[in-house]
């Protein structure tokens, strides 16, 4: 059968700010049928989005297409005007960005939004166009699709937005549809309902698709046959079970093994080590404490743990949940309103001023985004060289020593060390970060989604100098992430977060084994194994009621409102109790305790 | 899209912006040497009534013509730059430095420091700034220093504003989290880790400000508020020289056209230095 998408020898050239015209996109060929998908795979800088966009005629801002056709059914792109392109696109062709948040125009009600390309197309009436943009919002599982239209984008869910943007993708019936990493930006539980959405449509409306991403397991689940990329180059094509079973290229067989983090075997196996880190009762938050010692707007209420000497602890839970601020508040950033922190037996006081020096060096922060975490201004050398001068009182050459053997121990080449982090690739800049917090000597690290912005690869190198800092410097870890297969390779014990509280504490390796609080169930559910057929296998989606925001609610357990096993009546009047269960599994569910 | 560079652009417009960027530059450095070395380089003494008629035309003798005493008005105007630009850039780094040194504190500090200078601050930009300096003026006479210190403090709210909400987005970045987690002090923060990282921001809200300041101190003296007799800026010779408006004489023009010159010339210079990473930021 002829291919519905036919891409030959493309070739992408772009102008870098020191004016240099360099090939970002080197001869890729690939084909798609009409029906299937194609999953574009790679790292940041692979040129999969620039491949998915020149699909549609279009180059980012100092982008050209350099060579190369693009055939889409009997019409070639490449040759189009600008008029032609206009027909083409939101037609014949339609795209789903990463973030809808960021595609929708908030001053507007969302209907008016879907139904817009039909109606600059003329292909139907808003009457007809309504109508049809309803049926695609039951196709895509969206609540109250009658109603939904007449809100606002703030007023839905992320979740909601990301399907109702492919609503407004498909409103024209297009022969191909362009997924851009479409659920990237979205927390599993959420992801999960996408995802699903997304297939049924596809399957349903025999849709062609390409569909963008940097993660393998979710590419396994929608995909037919999957590209693989890398600096602009094609290093294999393979349908997706082969590609998954029996990867042939050396760089997908790595991308594979990335995928799936391996264990880190744990420099400190007993469960009982002596505590450094005890945190009781503690709550936190925004806003002027009220006369009860809560917060005007609270993020953290009661939150118990212990990081035994040595250990590494995982914090996980969805974006919301509090997890960065229980860092902040270890760190004094954000002092606690309530509760206490217990470092080496001592009690910290809650904010920065309170501490002494020697109290600030022995909790360090490594920030998510190294771009951030890193004054740009400021050389390398300065960067991890002023936590020396300033705890230790070290200068000249004893400093510029000890710099030197940072970088060595954070694996970073010594020629960075006068550099900027500007010059820094995203791997090395989270190595510096690293190399900073480890300058103080810290008895405590604290890591805040340290792995989330880098692509995997870089990613799993991280993780293996993580585990060797715990090696060799006995330290003792936090790890916040939202990844519960990072979390799982690195820590020893894990913490649930849900809407602030602690809603269960397990050690890492009773995650596969054991009950669980249903949240915890649900999140181990909705993680996307690597096969093909786990979107369809697993339970996950119907672990939860559909579609209701999450709200922090203080009678009652705060997951009520999505718990499929809630009992109403006792789950959204009482809190429930924390109790111990077998495994090591400690949690706070009426229901688990019932059983 | 179709070649390897972006096409020169072409056009009248196109051509006045190139030839732009290079002769703005240089009137605004003219004017600098001028403020400085005026006084010397000037053809005749600027107080120095010379051998002429009143209000003569432009000649190959006296080139901008006489004014109302028959004064030569080129030095007049050379020997002024020092009064208009220099008390303009004495108020404009004033106000800047004070402006940048409250927002940078108010960032760092925050909390009640912030909303009370804030607020503070709000309540002065409410005065309409010519009222204030007309007030300021005649409670404390029109010295030189008493000027410098009006147009700073009319100045420095509008230039705290913007400083505080650049160093606002600075702060809020995880360096800067990191640099109080390890307990630096407030001052460190400031100056090591907020200030450099806005630096752009403030050189070009330093020239926009400039020309305010000129255009204010100018509109003062033309009131007669400003420099006083003998001394003389840009703005008091529009005024002494306003009998010569009804014989065409270029004494009462050459001076607008002189504070016209150094604005239009440090807005565009602004232009072209702070506005090119936008225009052309490609990665």
């Amino acid at each position: 059968m002829e291919p519905l998408i036919d891409i030959r020898d493309l070739r992408i050239r772009a102008r870098t700010a020191e004016g240099q015209d360099i090939e970002i996109v080197k001869g890729v060929s690939f084909s798609v049928r009409r029906g299937e998908v194609m999953g574009l795979i790679g790292e940041s800088g692979s040129g999969k989005t620039t491949i998915a966009l020149a699909t549609m005629g279009y180059a980012r801002y100092g982008c050209r297409i350099a060579g190369g056709t693009i055939r889409i059914g009997d019409i070639a792109v490449t040759s189009l005007d600008e008029k032609g392109l206009q027909q083409l696109r939101g037609q014949k062709i339609a795209y789903i960005a990463q973030s809808a948040a960021a595609s929708f125009n908030p001053s507007r009600p969302i209907m008016a939004q879907v139904i817009e390309s039909a109606l600059i197309h003329g292909l139907m009436g808003e009457a007809a166009a309504r109508e049809k943009a309803i049926s695609l919002f039951r196709a895509m599982a969206i609540p109250q699709p009658e109603t939904i239209g007449n809100r606002y984008p703030h007023q839905v869910s992320g979740g909601q937005l990301q399907r109702l943007m492919a609503a407004m993708a498909l409103i024209t019936d297009p022969d191909v549809v362009i997924f851009d990493e479409p659920t990237t930006a979205l927390d599993v539980t959420t992801q999960i309902e996408v995802l699903k959405a997304f297939k049924e449509a596809i399957r349903d409306r025999n849709t062609t698709g390409i569909y963008v991403t940097h993660d393998l397991a979710v590419i396994a689940q929608i995909a037919d046959s999957i590209t693989v990329l890398r600096h602009g180059e094609v290093q294999e094509i393979a349908t997706t079970s082969q590609l998954i079973s029996n990867p042939r290229h050396e760089y997908s067989q790595k991308l594979l093994a990335a995928a799936e983090p391996a264990l880190r075997p744990s420099p400190v196996t007993d469960r009982q080590a002596r505590p450094l880190l005890r945190v009781s009762g503690m709550s936190a938050g925004y806003g002027l404490t009220g006369k009860d010692g809560m917060p005007a707007v609270p993020v953290l209420r009661d939150i118990d743990l212990t990081i035994g000497r040595g250990r590494a602890l995982g914090v996980i839970g969805e974006s919301g949940c509090g997890k960065s601020t229980l860092a902040r508040v270890i760190a004094g950033l954000t002092p606690a309103s309530r509760g206490t922190v217990t470092l080496d037996g001592i009690d910290l006081a809650p904010g920065i001023a309170g501490r002494s020096r020697e109290q600030l060096r022995e909790i360090q922060l490594v920030f998510q985004m190294a771009d951030t975490a890193l004054n740009p201004k400021v050389t390398i050398d300065e960067i991890i060289g002023r936590p020396l001068t300033f705890f230790f009182g070290m200068k000249g050459a004893a400093r510029d020593r000890r710099v030197r053997e940072l970088l060595d121990l954070t694996r970073l080449p010594a020629t960075v060390q006068h550099r900027f982090p500007g010059d820094l690739s995203g791997g090395q800049k989270q190595r510096v970060n690293f190399a900073r917090a480890l300058a103080a000597q810290p008895k405590l690290l604290l890591c805040d989604e340290v792995t989330s912005a880098l692509d995997t690869v870089v990613a799993a190198a991280i993780l293996d100098l993580m585990a060797e800092l715990r090696r060799e410097l006995g330290l003792t870890t936090m790890f916040i992430s939202h990844d519960l297969k990072t979390i799982r390779a690195i820590c020893d014990d894990i913490m649930v977060l849900y809407s602030g509280r602690v809603v269960e504490t397990m050690p890492a390796a009773a995650l596969e084994t054991g009950r669980h609080h249903p949240y915890a169930g649900l999140l181990l559910g909705s993680v996307p194994a690597l096969r093909t057929d786990w979107l369809e296998s697993t339970e996950a989606a119907s672990l939860q009621v559909q579609g209701v925001p999450p709200a922090l609610s203080s009678g009652g357990c705060a997951f009520f409102p999505r718990c499929t096993l809630a009992e109403p009546g006792r789950c959204n009047t009482e809190v429930p109790p924390f109790r111990d269960y077998p495994g090591g599994i400690g949690a706070a569910c009426f229901r688990l305790a019932a059983e | 899209m179709s070649s390897t560079t972006i096409p020169a652009r072409r056009g009248p417009m196109a051509i006045l912006a190139r030839t732009g960027r290079m002769i703005m530059p240089a009137i605004v450095l003219f004017w600098l040497a001028m403020a400085f070395f005026g006084y010397w380089v000037a053809p005749y003494d600027p107080a120095g009534i010379q051998d002429a008629d009143l209000f003569e035309g432009m000649s190959r003798k006296f080139w901008l013509g006489t004014d109302y005493f028959g004064r030569d008005m080129l030095s007049r105007i050379v020997a002024g730059a020092r009064y208009t630009v220099g008390i303009s850039l004495m108020a404009t780094s004033l106000a800047v430095a004070s402006g940048v040194l409250l927002g940078l504190a108010a960032s760092a500090i925050g909390g009640f420091f912030d909303a009370a200078v804030s607020r503070f601050l709000d309540a002065l930009i409410s005065i309409p700034s010519k009222m204030f300096g007309l007030v300021l003026v005649a409670a404390f006479g029109a010295s030189i220093p008493v000027l410098v210190m009006t147009l700073a403090v009319i100045y420095l709210p509008g230039c705290y504003r913007i400083n505080r909400s650049v160093a606002v987005n600075v702060a809020a970045l995880d360096f800067v989290a990191v640099a109080r987690a390890r307990g630096e002090s407030t001052l460190y923060i400031m100056l090591r880790e907020i200030l450099p990282n806005m630096i752009g921001p403030v050189l070009a809200d330093f020239g926009l400000r400039f020309i305010y300041v000129v255009l204010l101190l100018s509109s003062l003296s033309f009131l007669g508020l400003g420099v006083q007799p003998p001394q003389a800026d840009w703005g008091s010779l529009v005024r002494e020289n306003m009998p010569g408006l009804p014989y065409g004489a270029p004494a009462v023009i050459m001076p607008a056209i002189a504070i016209a010159s150094l604005t239009i010339a440090v807005n565009l210079t602004i232009d072209s230095v702070f506005g090119r990473h936008t225009r052309e930021g490609v990665r």
